[in-house]
């Protein structure tokens, strides 16, 4: 069963628009009829523009918004339906940008038993489970510190701990690195990694960085509230200038690599990791280092 | 203009158990016409040493002159400073705030004392200057894409005319196509108007193929200054202060450890392309150190 299902997903809402003194309203759509399966212990990333409509998605998937047309099912469970909100909720958790935004308590700990407090979990197991998360996240030696005090990728693992906590099976990142600098997104990459490789939590990163979106095993691209674009990271990045007409890129090694074969070396079109074309381009030099010895 | 920092340093309450020390004294100078990178890792004082520059902040020691002249002097007007030198937010555009783009424009320029047409000249230009053109100028700020509304709180800066800006992570959270578009209008208003531009980055690409010159950070202290090629040679540097190589560095330092001879002093992917071809052109017999050294690995 797959974890996550939308099946002709809409979106729409109304705006006040100010033309020459009148004010008039006007339907915009977010969301046009977004059909999606997502199954468990995937690792997806959506790219798009801005305002393509991925954040109104993420919102949809943990029923922070709710359809206007369409379902969303998370597991067994319709979004739409109010009595399941909170077990929809800790199914499927979600991350935002900004990690102030996130933390609620003055020490880490309680700050990640929060969540699972607020639902009713006997103390005992919130200790149980903080502990779980904030190993999970590699903060547990933080446990009694107050977040203030933390780096921003500290911080935002502490807020996936909170989520973690929550015993969700999927994790929605919103755009959750955006703010961090280059050490602070290597911290919370690997942490995602880890969660999907070893905790088997199904992954949807938000995302405007490609390289983060190279990590993925798979891609979803998304353009004015449409799903334009589903594949592999080498699928998709091997299609450069379709992605330049939706507003993106590929990431630089991509674009190295692809210099590179234009002026003749033999590379498979998509490279996207730093390693795959260090390791492509070492096989393809070997012959001249045998040819030495 | 030059801003000239002599010996600044900056404490957060000090004479209080709370005291922080942000920053340790350091000089630096940051002239019209060039484009300054800071770098370094959360909570290393970059956005602490940019309010310093214009007279946001007072450093707790040391001197900030403005061609010259002491911006904390008594006689001194910081408002035309804050004019002269424009500060650009983290994530401006939670600071739009009027019915229309072209009023929020407007507010920088009215709050300098200029008359409404003035103002509106200046708001105009400003929104041109970052490719908002005449349509946006009635809309609200809000019904902007995100790309969109950076732009615009960046025209409400541009609009007093400054000599130097300053921008604090001016492309985060902007789509490939908006981060191209804002990176290429900052080096327009440099060629075009010879404003100075200081850019807070966490980006080492968008740095590495912009700045002319980079300054690193690493706990309050200035740890490496010097042009985009000298630091990022300077890999240690860069990992003690929690920083990162450029993508298609890192490339290249693979490549090196796995035994191939390159060169590993590229900025750009144009030039990392031609360093792997260089290696790859080289004569069949390596310097046998190389070899070594990538067989032992």
């Amino acid at each position: 069963m797959s974890i996550i299902r939308t099946e002709d997903l809409k979106y729409e809402y109304k705006v006040l628009e100010e033309r020459d003194g009148e004010e008039k309203e006007r339907t915009r759509s977010a969301l046009k009829g977004l059909t999606l399966f997502v199954e468990p212990g995937e690792f997806i990333a959506i790219l798009g523009r801005n305002g393509s409509g991925k954040s109104t998605l993420a919102k949809q998937i943990n029923a922070l918004l709710q359809p206007t047309g369409g379902t969303v099912w998370i597991e067994e469970m319709k979004t739409s339906d109010e009595e399941r909100l909170w077990d929809i909720r800790s199914t499927a958790g979600m991350v935002f940008q900004n990690p102030d935004n996130q933390i609620v308590a003055t020490v880490v700990e309680e700050d990640v038993g929060f969540g699972p407090e607020n639902v009713g979990v006997p103390t005992e197991e919130i200790w149980e489970r903080v502990e779980k998360s904030l190993k999970a996240v590699g903060m547990a030696a933080y446990a009694k510190s107050a977040p203030h005090r933390l780096s921003g990728g500290q911080k935002q693992r502490v807020a996936i701990a909170g989520v973690m906590a929550m015993k969700p099976r999927c994790i929605v990142f919103d755009e959750s690195t955006a703010m961090l600098d280059p050490v602070g997104r290597r911290e919370v990459l690997s942490t995602i990694r880890e969660l999907n490789e070893q905790e088997h939590i199904t992954v949807l990163l938000i995302t405007h960085y490609m390289e983060e979106a190279a990590l993925a095993g798979r891609i979803l691209i998304m353009n004015r509230g449409s799903l334009m674009m589903d594949g592999t990271p080498r699928e998709i990045f091997a299609q450069r200038e379709r992605l330049q007409e939706l507003g993106l890129s590929v990431p630089q090694v991509t674009q190295l690599a692809d210099l590179l074969r234009e002026k003749g070396l033999a590379l498979p079109a998509g490279i996207c990791r730093e390693e795959e074309l260090a390791e492509a381009l070492a096989s393809l030099y070997r012959p001249k280092k045998e040819a030495v010895q | 203009m030059k801003l000239k920092l002599e010996e600044v340093s900056y404490i957060y309450e000090p004479g209080t158990p709370m005291e922080v020390t942000a920053l340790y004294p350091l000089s630096l100078e940051v002239n019209s016409g060039e484009v300054l990178a800071i770098i370094g890792a959360t909570g290393s004082g970059k956005s602490t040493l940019i309010q310093l520059m214009n007279g946001l902040n007072k450093p707790t020691n040391g001197k900030v002159f403005c061609d010259g002249e002491d911006i904390c002097g008594e006689k001194y007007d910081r408002r035309r400073l804050r004019g002269r030198v424009g500060l650009v937010f983290q994530y401006p555009e939670y600071q739009l705030f009027e019915e229309t783009v072209l009023k929020d424009v407007c507010f920088g320029p009215k709050n300098q004392g200029l008359s409404e047409e003035a103002c509106i000249e200046r708001a105009r230009s400003a929104l041109r200057t970052v490719g908002l053109d005449e349509s946006y100028e009635q809309r609200s700020p809000f019904d902007l894409s995100g790309g969109e509304k950076r732009r615009a709180a960046i025209a409400g800066v541009l609009a007093m005319e400054p000599e130097i800006l300053i921008l604090d992570e001016p492309t985060a959270g902007l789509d490939p196509e908006g981060r191209e578009e804002l990176l290429s209008e900052l080096i327009s208003l440099r060629r075009e108007k010879g404003m100075g531009i200081v850019m807070v980055s966490h980006s080492m690409e968008d740095v590495a193929g912009l700045a002319d010159r980079i300054i690193v950070l690493s706990h309050g202290h200035l740890v490496r200054e010097g042009t985009p090629r000298e630091v990022f040679h300077d890999e240690k540097t860069l990992n003690d202060a929690g920083l990162a190589l450029p993508s298609v560095c890192r490339v290249l330092h693979l490549l090196k450890k796995k035994g191939l001879p390159v060169e590993t002093d590229a900025l750009s992917v144009e030039e990392a392309g031609k360093r792997i071809l260089d290696a790859f052109a080289a004569p069949s017999r390596p310097s046998s150190g190389l070899w070594k050294k990538g067989e032992a690995e």
